[in-house]
């Protein structure tokens, strides 16, 4: 059992977990990953680590109430446990040293980038960070990531917070500042996010990583769930990734693998919203 | 379960055993394994063996020629004493044989239920010379399910030695080991990367060939014994190797972790939706009990018409599993002839016996998919034996112009697995082979000293039984090795 220490709201359904897990802890590097499963009839799945304390033997989660068990893990708070967390998995981010270096982390996604601020900036980077969502309450970590990046931009799809357009927008901006040419753009969030940014830079040739989020079951490489299509090769993103060479990526391919249990997914959520209900009507 | 009473025991009353003559011997006709029936069993997922009864498994015994220096011994990977342990069945003393048979097997509930007898024990039994070969699978069977009951195993530990052993992964030579390393007097560990201990006997092996419960007893057995087992610990990325023995103190490490990445047969449309590697199937059906959503939350696809590609237990597994997820059709494709089929034969039968469809000599060459990006069917291709291959098997060859579609929605290729390089990337001393497989004498020790190393990570995709000879041996050389050394605790 895992236990949750801390955990707060970031917006409706957004939410900061710091979970005891020294193990996992004592190893995580940026852009790692765990799987974790809540209870005996849980599923397993992937959570990027959007931070760590080594010493105090603690990992930190953001998770987007999307699925059942994001829902149902969200419900949970400070004194509660979760069954398993495996980790820390994946390859931890190339750190690139270059002049300047640009985060886009779309909604939840900015987790990923987030860690990756204060390690570039340590290797000398001037670092802007994009933290973008559709609406302002969905715009996350902006405080934190202005603490360990040079320059933060906040965006909203409809205008309602910081910049009106999308993450790709500002980007363009950014890119057009020939005084600060781009070395590197780390990129994390939605499919359609992450490939519009990919498209965005390929006549460039500015390096792309970004961090794929294909659904997993062990996470060790076993069962080959998580392949996806890089340059024309398959590739296992819980061994080989999370993180690839957006140029390379077949989004389209990983956008409609992510729909393979859309069905089932529904019925996870009725049930599980009927579940509450009851509870709900009997307490 | 057939849960036998204490049988009376005469041999060890002083009583002598009234010899059967071999005549008599020979006179019996080979006991059949009682079995669900095929039309039943392949809607769920329960046993479909049900063990032998008392009277039935003494009879079996009966059959034996008690050879001396049986073939049957060497024929088995961990040695068991056949003929001893079936004259204590012939005898009545259930418990004589079960201390004999855990001598030398520490999971005999589950070899006993998962070995190909056929290819070891049963190949080589004398008594098969003229009729079947002696039931040796089927009486170990239930010798474990007697043990599993009534038998104390604790009374078998010697003195605490004061060494840490290590072992990754509690597949079936991980458990082994450690079950071997505990009866020594070691102290062991076993770090098990999933939520829950078994490895492939859990993940992979379906219920109704391996019920949990008998995972859960040998594991619980192993605890009973002294060995930790700690999960969700992934060795490579948790830990290291070397922390283990450096940071951890750790005085000697088995690593078992177990086949790795699944192989795709690198055709067009292997990642359509629908399309999944066998490992990924099992897992999501045994480990993850996606058969029973919504229950259980992780999903599966439900196939109507669902294709599997191969031709060993773990296509015969996927299968069969299908089948009892619900399939109209469930059709295994495989491209040699049913007699190259490299699955236990009693798997074989059980699946033709469940309504399985079998297409033999016949390979996948594409998957053909719709507009959302769903598999819709196989393109395969005729096949013919030609000459034989390295493997001393008649190689398939294509026969032009033989292509033709089975329409599925569900495709699994079960084609085998390579290497997983967690750990071996992260264990620059570890000498790994031109596939990625640890390098390991005959003593299952590695390039490092202290670190042995068995089970599909130094064979590629093997067996069970082949899997806890490797932990066995291990055991017996990491033991040897040990006595030479200082425990780390004491220095």
């Amino acid at each position: 059992m895992f236990k949750i220490l801390d955990a707060r709201s970031l917006a409706s359904d957004v939410k900061w977990f710091k979970i005891e897990a020294p193990l996992v802890a004592k190893h995580r590097e940026p852009g790692q990953f765990v799987i974790i499963r809540l209870q005996e009839t849980g599923e397993r799945i992937p959570l990027t680590m959007a931070d760590a304390d080594r010493k105090a033997g603690t990992i930190e989660l953001i998770v987007k109430a999307v699925g059942k068990t994001t829902q149902e893990l969200c419900r949970k708070n400070a004194g509660d446990t979760i069954s398993d967390v495996m980790g820390p998995l994946g390859h931890p981010t190339e750190i690139i040293k270059c002049d300047h270096a640009v985060l886009v982390g779309g909604g939840v996604g900015t987790a990923v980038i987030y860690p990756l601020a204060k390690a570039l900036q340590n290797e000398g980077c001037f670092v802007s960070a994009i933290t973008g969502g559709r609406t302002r309450e969905l715009v996350v970590l902006e405080e934190e990531l202005k603490k360990v990046s040079d320059a933060v931009y906040a965006t909203t799809d409809d205008g309602s917070y910081g910049f009106h357009g999308t993450v790709a927008d500002k980007l363009k901006e950014l890119m057009a500042d020939k005084e600060r040419p781009i070395g590197v753009i780390h990129c994390a969030g939605p499919v359609p996010m992450m490939r519009a940014i990919a498209e965005l830079t390929r006549p460039t040739g500015i390096k792309t990583i970004v961090s794929l989020n294909p659904i997993m079951v062990d996470g060790t490489g076993m069962c080959g769930g998580c392949r996806v299509t890089i340059g024309n090769e398959t590739k296992y993103a819980c061994v080989d990734g999370p993180e690839f060479d957006g140029h390379q990526v077949d989004f389209a391919e990983l956008a409609d693998r992510l729909t393979a249990y859309r069905d089932q997914e529904q019925v996870s959520l009725e049930r599980a919203a009927h579940a509450c209900r009851l509870e709900a009507a009997s307490s | 379960m057939t849960a036998a009473a204490f049988p009376p025991s005469p041999l060890a009353e002083g009583t002598s055993l009234m010899a059967l003559s071999p005549k008599e011997r020979m006179a019996i006709e080979r006991q059949r394994m009682p079995e669900r029936e095929p039309m039943v069993r392949n809607r769920d997922f329960r046993e479909v063996n049900l063990g032998f009864e008392e009277s039935v498994a003494k009879l079996e015994a009966d059959r034996c020629l008690q050879c001396k220096d049986g073939k049957c011994i060497y024929g088995c990977p961990v040695g068991i004493d056949i003929p001893g342990f079936l004259e204590l069945i012939s005898a009545g003393d259930i418990k004589g044989a079960a201390v004999l048979l855990l001598e030398a097997n520490s999971l005999p509930g589950i070899t006993g239920r998962v070995c190909p007898q056929e290819e070891q024990c049963e190949k080589v039994c004398i008594r098969g010379k003229k009729g079947a070969p002696v039931a040796v699978g089927h009486l170990e069977r239930y010798v474990a399910d007697w043990a599993r009951e009534n038998l104390d195993m604790k009374t078998l530990l010697a003195d605490p030695t004061g060494f840490r052993v290590a072992v990754v992964g509690s597949g079936p030579a991980g458990l082994t080991c450690a079950g071997e390393l505990a009866k020594k007097g070691h102290d062991v560990t076993i770090f098990e990367a999933l939520h829950q201990p078994g490895g492939v006997l859990c993940y992979g092996i379906p219920e109704f060939r391996l019920p949990n419960d008998i995972i859960d007893s040998e594991v619980g057995r192993l605890r009973e014994m002294g060995v930790k087992i700690i999960c969700n610990v992934v060795i490579g990325r948790t830990f290291t190797v070397d922390e283990l023995l450096k940071e951890e103190r750790f005085d000697a490490v088995f690593i078992a972790n177990g086949a790795g990445l699944p192989i795709f047969m690198n055709i067009p449309g292997e990642n359509l939706k629908g399309v999944y590697s066998a490992n990924e199937y099992l897992t999501r059906s045994n480990l993850m009990r996606a058969y029973e959503f919504p229950n259980f939350d992780t999903p599966i696809i439900r196939g109507e018409r669902v294709v599997v590609i191969g031709g060993g237990n773990v296509a015969m597994d996927a299968v069969r599993t299908a089948k009892r997820l619900g399939a109209k059709e469930a059709t295994l494709v495989y491209r040699r002839s049913r007699a190259e089929m490299p699955a236990r034969v009693e798997e074989v039968h059980h699946a033709e016996e469940e309504g399985i469809i079998f297409k033999l000599l016949c390979n996948p060459i594409r998957y053909l998919g719709d507009e959302r990006g769903w598999v819709t069917g196989v393109e395969c291709i005729q096949m013919e034996l030609g000459e034989p291959d390295d493997s001393g098997r008649r190689r398939p060859v294509p026969v032009k112009g033989s292509e033709f579609v089975i329409e599925c929605d569900v495709a699994i290729p079960a084609i085998g697995t390579r290497a997983n390089p967690l750990l071996t990337s992260t264990t620059p001393a570890l000498k790994t082979n031109k596939w990625g497989y640890i390098e390991a004498d005959d003593k299952c020790a590695t390039s490092m000293p202290g670190v042995y190393a068995g089970g599909d990570i130094i064979r590629g995709a093997a067996t069970v039984i082949l899997a806890m000879g490797d932990g066995k041996t291990a055991a017996r050389n990491m033991h040897e090795w040990l006595l030479t050394q200082t425990p780390k605790s004491k220095s």
